[in-house]
């Protein structure tokens, strides 16, 4: 592992946030909108006279925890694809970049971009619905973290894929992600699924982190068992993501991917 | 002396096509070397092998003496390559480009290294225009910068003056010789201009259906096969298709 050319592909992306405004509102602009529009609707449910758990914070906890999740895969799914966008793999791969490199840059990138989305909406939520997510206190930080290697893998997955299958397999990029938004139970608790569903929920990490997430939102404190099923299962799928990636790479190098993905 | 490029029967097969097809062939350290055949005669599969961007069906390279995919690494930070149809992101500055690929090979002193070589291809007032709006012969000269910058062993260039109108190409040519005997660099491209073969390879491979169907300097080649130029060379060889 070299640090300095884990640096040079950091900025490159550092250098491309810089100069593009629309790549810089990207990071604010979906969560921010994201944000008001659950927190009006938290607003509104919290106005129903019915004595309802607290749900202005489960909602906006749910939409924060959402985004950080999100942003931290895309950040990597989209590095990857400004490159291919770009035609710059070639270049990348006949450096000494190795892939290991290349996934920490990616990796470091992911927890950059999550670290400004989330200040955005953790201030933004604060000042517009009085939601403080600190308050919460710092047993929201393990899931957090977790959260944030849910978003490596998914990111590191949805990269070997489009290396593998192309430009066809673009999309998602966007899409992956929320194939696990029914079933990680975001913004309902595990128990509304159907018992068959709730088997797959229990084996997503995501799952675990936003149960855990209203338990303390509740005042029941962190739960150390889905801390630990998140982290246990997030550390598997990220080798298996960082397995299926290596795959993707041989078989690209096999096909002559690597030459045509530019196109 | 020992070859810095050792190629051993190195064959691709894409779908029952034989791309290449078990060739075989040094290079030594210094030496420039013209691939060159037909369209679609394997010369840019064979140069992709040997960078690693491509796995073999069979056969070995060994470069500077080291196993190509075995030793990725250390290879490719002692050789470098450029190609016209290989683009720099396009919404980067030349400079910013140039620094993230100094930071990719390592470069000591990456200022002053890219002032120079922006200097010497004619890019100094360039460097911070926006990649993406270069004229495209201006982008084959930074990619020539960038190939430059970690000064390669060896170098490969596909079809380096593919873009540049002539006074352009010239100049190119002139650069990449001088530059190459400074430093003793190993020059090994591919090209479909047989004046500029002729005039600038020490050796030339030539290619046809994945296969070395001649080898040998400029001279020797026209001798063995009584032609008067590569162009007709080439035109016989291409017309028995
Ligand atoms: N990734 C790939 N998948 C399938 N076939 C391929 C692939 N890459 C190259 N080929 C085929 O292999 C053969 C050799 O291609 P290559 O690009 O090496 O030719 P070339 O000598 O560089 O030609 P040109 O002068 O047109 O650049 C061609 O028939 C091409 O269609
Ligand atoms: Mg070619």
């Amino acid at each position: 592992m070299s640090a300095k050319r884990i640096a040079g592909l950091l900025l490159r992306h550092l250098y491309l946030y810089r100069r593009s405004l629309t790549r810089m509102l990207e990071v604010a602009y979906w969560p921010v909108m994201d944000l008001l529009v659950w927190g009006f609707v938290s607003l509104y449910i919290a106005q129903v006279p019915a004595k309802l758990p607290p749900v202005i914070g489960f909602f906006l906890g749910a939409m924060i925890f959402w985004d950080i999740f999100y942003r931290a895969q895309q950040a990597i799914a989209i590095s990857f694809l400004e490159d291919v966008w770009a035609r710059n793999l070639i270049n990348l791969f006949i450096t000494p970049l190795s892939v290991g490199e290349f996934l920490t840059a990616t990796m470091i990138l992911g927890i950059l971009k999550v670290t400004v989305t989330s200040l955005l909406l953790v201030v933004l939520a604060l000042s517009l619905y009085h939601f403080n997510l600190f308050h919460l206190g710092l047993s929201l930080i393990p899931l957090v973290a977790n959260l944030i290697l849910t978003g490596w893998w998914v990111g590191i997955l949805t990269t070997g894929l489009i290396l593998r299958f192309g430009q066809g397999a673009e999309s998602l990029a966007w899409a992956l992600a929320f194939l696990f938004q029914p079933f990680s139970a975001v913004f309902y608790p595990l128990s509304v699924l159907p018992p068959l569903v709730q088997v797959v929920g229990w084996y997503l990490p995501t799952t675990h982190v936003f149960e855990g997430m209203r338990q303390i939102i509740a005042g029941g404190g962190l739960s150390w068992a889905h801390l630990a099923w998140a982290t246990g299962l997030n550390v598997i799928y990220l080798f298996a993501a960082m397995g299926i990636f290596q795959w993707a790479m041989a078989v690209a190098r096999r096909l002559g991917l690597l030459l045509r993905v530019e196109g | 002396m020992d070859p810095v490029l050792k190629v051993t029967n190195l064959t691709k097969v894409f779908n029952g096509l034989r791309a290449v097809d078990g060739i075989s062939f040094e290079v030594a350290r210094g030496e420039i070397v013209g691939v060159l055949g037909p369209n679609g005669a394997g010369k840019t599969t064979t140069i992709a092998m040997i960078l690693g961007l491509l796995t073999p069906t069979a056969g070995t390279i060994q470069v500077l003496g080291m196993s190509m995919p075995q030793e990725r690494q250390r290879i490719l930070a002692r050789v470098n390559f450029s190609s016209p149809y290989v683009a720099m992101p396009y919404n980067l500055t030349v400079l910013e480009n140039l620094l993230v690929f100094a930071h990719l090979y390592g470069v000591q002193a990456p200022g002053k290294k890219i002032r120079e070589l922006l200097e010497i291809f004619g890019l100094s007032t360039h460097s911070h225009q926006l990649t993406g709006r270069l004229s495209s012969g201006e982008a084959t000269r930074l990619g020539l910068v960038k190939a430059l910058l970690n000064d390669p062993e060896i170098l490969f260039l596909d079809e380096p003056t593919a873009s540049l109108d002539p006074d352009a190409a010239e100049h190119v040519r002139q650069t990449l010789l001088r530059i190459q005997q400074e430093r003793g660099m190993t020059l090994v491209y591919t090209s479909h201009n047989m004046q500029e073969v002729e005039r600038l390879s020490h050796r030339i491979i030539f290619l046809h259906r994945g296969r070395i169907i001649a080898e040998g300097s400029p001279a020797e080649v026209l001798r063995r096969f009584q032609q008067e130029s590569l162009e007709q060379l080439f035109l016989e060889v291409a017309r028995k298709q």
